[in-house]
């Protein structure tokens, strides 16, 4: 939006220029004083005053034409910083939103026309929503980010026993955390050599035909690799429902608890669980 | 909050319904939601956890097909009075291609995707109402009701 000619302001505006900037300072100080120091936030404001003044002195108030590139990208900088940073949305559009306030005495002491204040702070407001977007955008990537972390997070596979790998599994099993399991149970069994592999399934809430699916096909892949594949942790209300569902598991082994499992899995390497000293027995 | 009445209870009493819902199926996300949303209100209606289990199970087959068939749609639920007993009632509607046999799609296994094709037919026997309506061109309604035992 172009709301009018910015050479007329660029006179006062870099005439005061200390003025403006420690009062605008001051400003944003009060506001986030606590989590910026002075320092960085006088070099972050002198630098946006610049890219301000050096877009105005080329004339126009298009935010969008060339003359703004630089304040463009210090602004999508900076509310990009500040999304990483955890500030709000209310902080960061506070820093160019503060700049009303501290310009106003300029145009008072010019004593210039009402409209002339007026047509600046819609300029203003133009920086700000500008500033709120690219915030929003810097959250969202921020958002994507941590739960493709949470991804990874909530799928590890745990070494048990010697060639004993278990993938504890919590939550909603979509196609997207499905294929990390497979992924890295695969690469976990290649890795490590093992024979085992218990998919536990204590944290899933419920087992409809998408999530039977997708443990079907991880065991059928763990198979394929080798190992012998346990499924463990069907609570009581799973194993109805996956009955009255209609799924069925073929010859896959399945367990109530991950100690049933890694009991059977220790068994079939020719191991025996023995207690040798009666005092520790209950 | 509104009330309505219908015949149809467990001995084919009158019903009074409360705290309806209507949620949109658009997304895999929304999906998920449904699930949630079916979970707190089956704990509402004082179900068993078995019982809890089979009907969100339930819901979640049915909103996963408004999404992938039906090209999305809305599942609109409630808690539902029968006397002394309560259910939840789900009804599952979308307007995309329909069914044009109802028979084989209810058929255990049959799909005309790449599905296990157990969600309709395995959602009737989690229920204790399955009632489903489609034509082709006109869309799917899937109605199905839980009561507490
Ligand atoms: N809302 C709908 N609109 C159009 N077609 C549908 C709808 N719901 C089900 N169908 C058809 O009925 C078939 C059987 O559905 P069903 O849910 O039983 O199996 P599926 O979705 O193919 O596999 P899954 O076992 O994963 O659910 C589907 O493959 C599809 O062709
Ligand atoms: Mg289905």
């Amino acid at each position: 939006m172009d709301v009018g000619h910015g050479d007329d302001w660029v006179g006062p505006l870099s005439a005061e220029r200390d003025g403006v900037l420690t009062r605008w300072i001051g400003l944003v100080g009060k506001v986030l004083r606590s989590r910026l120091s002075e320092a960085e936030l006088a070099r972050e404001l002198g630098d946006l005053y610049t890219a301000l003044l050096g877009g105005l002195r080329e004339g126009g108030t298009d935010l969008d034409s060339e003359s703004f590139g630089e304040l463009r990208a210090l602004l999508a900088e900076l509310s990009g910083t500040r999304a990483r940073q955890g500030f709000t949305p209310r902080e960061t559009a506070i820093t160019v939103f503060a700049l009303k306030g501290a310009v106003a005495p300029v145009f008072e002491e010019r004593d210039a026309a009402y409209h002339e204040y007026t047509r600046f702070s819609d300029f203003i407001d133009e920086l700000g929503l500008f500033t709120f977007e690219t915030y929003a955008q810097a959250r969202d990537a921020v958002i994507v980010e941590q739960s493709d972390q949470l991804l990874e997070l909530s799928t590890p596979v745990i070494k048990l026993w010697d060639g004993v790998l278990a993938v504890p599994l919590v939550g909603t099993l979509d196609s997207a955390r499905t294929q990390v399991v497979m992924e890295k149970l695969l690469e976990a069994l290649v890795e490590t050599g093992s024979r085992h592999a218990i998919i536990d399934i204590t944290g899933v809430p419920a087992v409809d035909t998408q999530v039977a699916q997708h443990l079907l096909k991880t065991v059928m892949a763990g198979q394929l690799m080798g190992a012998d594949c346990i499924i463990s942790g069907i609570r009581p209300q799973i194993a109805q429902t996956v009955v009255s569902l209609g799924i069925e598991f073929g010859d896959i082994i399945t367990k109530a608890t991950l100690a049933e499992a890694l009991a059977l899995a220790l068994r079939r390497d020719g191991f025996q669980l023995r207690r040798t000293n009666t005092a520790g027995g209950r | 909050m509104s009330a309505a009445r219908w015949a149809g209870g467990p001995a084919g009493g009158e019903v009074t319904v409360e705290q309806t819902e209507r949620h949109p199926i658009t997304t895999e996300a929304d999906v998920v939601r449904v699930r949630q949303v079916v979970r707190g209100l089956a704990v509402t209606a004082k179900m068993s956890l078995v019982d809890q289990t089979k009907v969100v199970t339930a819901a979640s087959e049915l909103a996963r097909n408004t999404l992938v068939y039906g090209g999305g749609g809305s599942m609109t639920v409630d808690i539902v009075h029968s006397g002394r007993r309560r259910g939840l009632r789900a009804v599952f509607v979308d307007s995309g291609p329909g069914i044009p046999d109802l028979d084989l799609a209810l058929t255990d296994g049959w799909t005309s995707g790449s599905g296990l094709g157990l969600g309709l037919s395995g959602s009737r026997r989690l229920v204790d109402d399955f009632a489903i309506e489609s034509s082709p061109g006109a869309g799917t309604t899937v109605r199905v009701v839980k009561w507490s035992r």
